[in-house]
């Protein structure tokens, strides 16, 4: 009994991710081998799947196109999550205030992603809100059209849905600072960009990679928010997938899934290289 | 439209508690409606502990959201005494259910373009003509393939004529003329042409090649399913003589190649303000003013004018885009089950159904049981072209157009009677799609 404890307390968790990941990613990745016609597919070993992928253009720019909204986004919400984080932490001293301003920035989470969403899109639009405004305050002339099915919308949408993934863990591993520290560095004779960039920022280091995890997994793997916001101007490797179900064609999708979580995994270790997130959530 | 009434009758003794005997009256009336020759089958062919049972069967009706319509549904369920449940599911969605999960589904209710991909896969089984009470009275655009008057349908496209027959009950190949069984029941379908914002563009539209003029650059959008896409952009390259197709519906690699050239051609330029995948998204990029010609489709007209924005669903000298769709039996039906699929398909074609949908601007398969649940005046107005006297209301009664009004394109005739292709799936449909995403993405 004394032996079989530890296999019991980790049965549950085996089995979840048995269940869904271990399963699920398997018939991907056999899937993606497998051949296909109009009306069915087969199972195959075959290479076509990856070979049509990896070699046509299309997918290069999609991945481009995908890292690049990734990475400004990425960008982005790490400085307001940092920013905010910052505020709440050592501008708030109230814990109770600190609190509630940290509720405070997840009500806008309370309503769903897509209406939060799609309201951008009546405000942007050639005749929306902002456009309105600006025109009558004299400002522009014309109703910018870059505000909307852009990518500056996308990009918008990506901030405006993800940054709490960033402020959370930010603001977490910030909370855990000891303030005496920055005090210590400040009589030390530390100047202010050099207690964020030498003390806060290498102390904060889990949190960013948390919170970056997140955010890059997130806007890789989507596919909705660009369509709505770009109006269906661009396009994301997930989108790519999309396309490949709806034909039908599995195989071509589940390879295309295969080489996106492959290349997401990479990106992810890189950041578990950089930072070695079990060492410091144990410190 | 009587013999609904009866049978809503027949409905409410049944919950007084007489419910074989309303059954059997219902069977009667609608055998009755549907048809002395073949429509007595039905009823003597009904085992009496079938007809008792049959309103135990519960239907489960998948289809599009602008066919699968719930109200639809709730009628069947009133008028035939069984259960009709409906889903709406879009798209690829919904072909990719009813093939990958076709138990799931009882009634699929598909694009022929759809039933080209899916009646080869053997998930459906073929609906015995024998069966359908009013069969010969369908429009002849799906049962000869021709326009009422006698002219050919073109056949550019999945024209339903090409896949409405198939040679066995359970096979996977078409036929090529008329047999005894068909893939689908004809139910809805309409001519889809450009919509625009005659208050924008303040001049008239007649052609297709409109769409690409340089004229309202920013200011068009285009459907964002790549087989339907492609065809709206093929007739405006068309009308502007820049390319000739031996078959829109059905282009060659090289077809492909250019037209996907040209589009990309036209996104660097900045042509295009977006790309609709929905119907929502048809109406408000119309509604918002971001776009003033677009592909479109008549209930989303509709829908932009009852917001009180003037919007036309031009008539092009070109022709139209047609498309229709039908229902199909699954193959795993049988025995009661199937005895009420076969009914509930009988009463779409009895009237309501069609007058229910010719109020949100599709046409019915039967026209007669159609322009007999209809006013005169709301026949004149959807069908014949001519004037309305009174309000014009939508299906749910909301009025959407003022007296006086004139359907755009005119009659059903003239609409109906004037297509140019159909919507499809092409043989190089993997490659085109392919093509499509890089249009998209460049």
């Amino acid at each position: 009994m004394q032996r079989l404890a530890p296999y019991l307390q980790v049965a549950p968790l085996t089995l979840i991710l048995g269940v869904f990941l271990v399963v699920p990613v398997t018939m991907i990745v056999l899937v993606s081998f497998w051949s296909y016609d109009e009306f069915d597919i087969y199972p195959d070993l075959i290479l076509d799947n990856y070979q049509w992928i990896l070699t046509s253009p299309v997918t290069w720019s999609l991945y481009l196109k995908t890292l690049y909204y990734a990475l400004v986004t990425w960008a982005i919400t790490l400085l307001i999550g940092f920013t905010i984080s910052w505020y709440l932490v050592f501008h708030v001293k109230n814990l109770i205030w600190q609190i509630g301003l940290f509720l405070l920035c997840t009500v806008p989470f309370w309503t769903s992603n897509v209406i939060r969403m799609i309201s951008w899109i009546p405000f942007l639009g050639r005749e929306g809100i902002f456009n309105q405004a600006l025109m009558g305050a004299g400002l522009t002339g014309e109703p910018l059209e870059f505000l909307l099915f852009s990518d500056f919308a996308v990009i918008l949408a990506y901030v405006h849905l993800f940054t709490l993934f960033m402020i959370v863990p930010i603001f977490n591993s910030m909370a855990r600072i000891d303030p005496t520290l920055i005090e210590a560095a400040v009589d030390g004779g530390a100047r202010p960009w050099q207690v964020v960039f030498e003390v806060v920022l290498p102390l904060c280091k889990t949190g960013i990679a948390l919170g970056s995890i997140f955010v890059i997994a997130l806007v890789m793997g989507d596919f909705v928010v660009v369509r709505t916001m770009s109006g269906g101007q661009s396009a994301t490797v997930a989108s790519a997938m999309m396309n490949e179900i709806a034909l039908l064609q599995y195989p071509t999708a589940a390879a295309g899934a295969t080489i996106l979580l492959v290349v997401v995994t990479l990106m992810v270790a890189a950041i578990l290289r950089v930072v070695d997130v079990r060492r410091e959530l144990a410190g | 439209m009587a013999s609904n009434r009866d049978s809503n009758g027949g409905k409410t003794g049944a919950a007084q508690g007489s419910g074989g005997l309303t059954r059997r009256r219902l069977l009667q009336t609608s055998a009755a409606t549907a048809g002395a020759a073949v429509g007595s089958g039905l009823v003597t062919g009904f085992p009496t502990v079938w007809s008792q049972k049959l309103k135990d069967v519960t239907l489960l009706h998948v289809g599009s959201s602008y066919s699968a319509i719930i109200d639809i549904a709730r009628q069947a369920s009133q008028d035939l005494g069984f259960k009709i449940e409906m889903q709406s599911v879009n798209g690829d969605a919904l072909v990719n259910r009813v093939v990958t999960q076709p138990s799931t589904v009882d009634i699929a209710d598909l694009e022929y373009w759809a039933v080209r991909k899916v009646w080869p896969r053997g998930v459906l089984q073929g609906i015995e003509t024998a069966k359908i009470g009013r069969w010969d009275k369908i429009s002849p655009l799906f049962t000869q393939g021709k326009y009422p008057d006698g002219r050919e349908v073109t056949l550019e496209g999945t024209a339903p004529y090409e896949v409405q027959y198939t040679e066995e009950k359970e096979g996977n190949r078409f036929a090529a003329g008329p047999t005894d069984h068909a893939t689908l029941l004809p139910q809805i379908y309409n001519a889809d042409t450009l919509g625009i914002r005659p208050d924008l563009i303040g001049r008239p539209i007649e052609s297709w090649s409109e769409l690409l003029n340089p004229d309202f650059a920013g200011k068009v959008a285009l459907v964002d399913i790549p087989s339907i896409g492609i065809m709206d952009v093929a007739m405006a390259l068309e009308a502007k003589g820049e390319m000739t197709y031996a078959d829109k519906g059905n282009m060659t690699k090289e077809e492909i190649d250019k037209t996907i050239a040209a589009l990309i051609d036209l996104k660097r330029q900045g042509h295009f303000r977006a790309f609709w995948n929905s119907f929502d998204q048809s109406v408000n990029l119309m509604a918002s003013g971001e776009v003033m010609i677009q592909s479109m489709w008549s209930p989303a007209v509709t829908a932009v004018r009852t917001r009180g924005i003037d919007c036309q669903y031009v008539a092009l000298k070109e022709g139209y885009r047609a498309w229709a769709a039908g229902l199909g039996l699954m193959r795993h039906l049988d025995g009661l089950k199937l005895e009420a699929a076969y009914e509930y398909m009988n009463w779409y074609l009895s009237g309501w159904q069609g007058a229910f949908i010719a109020r949100q601007g599709y046409y019915t398969p039967v026209l007669e049981t159609t322009k007999a649940a209809m006013a005169p005046d709301e026949w004149g107005y959807w069908y014949m072209g001519e004037k309305a006297e009174e309000p014009v209301k939508d299906p749910y009664g909301n009025v959407m157009e003022k007296a006086g009004a004139v359907r755009d394109g005119g009659s059903y005739e003239q609409r109906m009677g004037n297509i140019a292709c159909w919507n499809t799936v092409m043989d190089e449909n993997v490659y085109m799609v392919r093509k499509w995403n890089e249009f998209i993405s460049a």
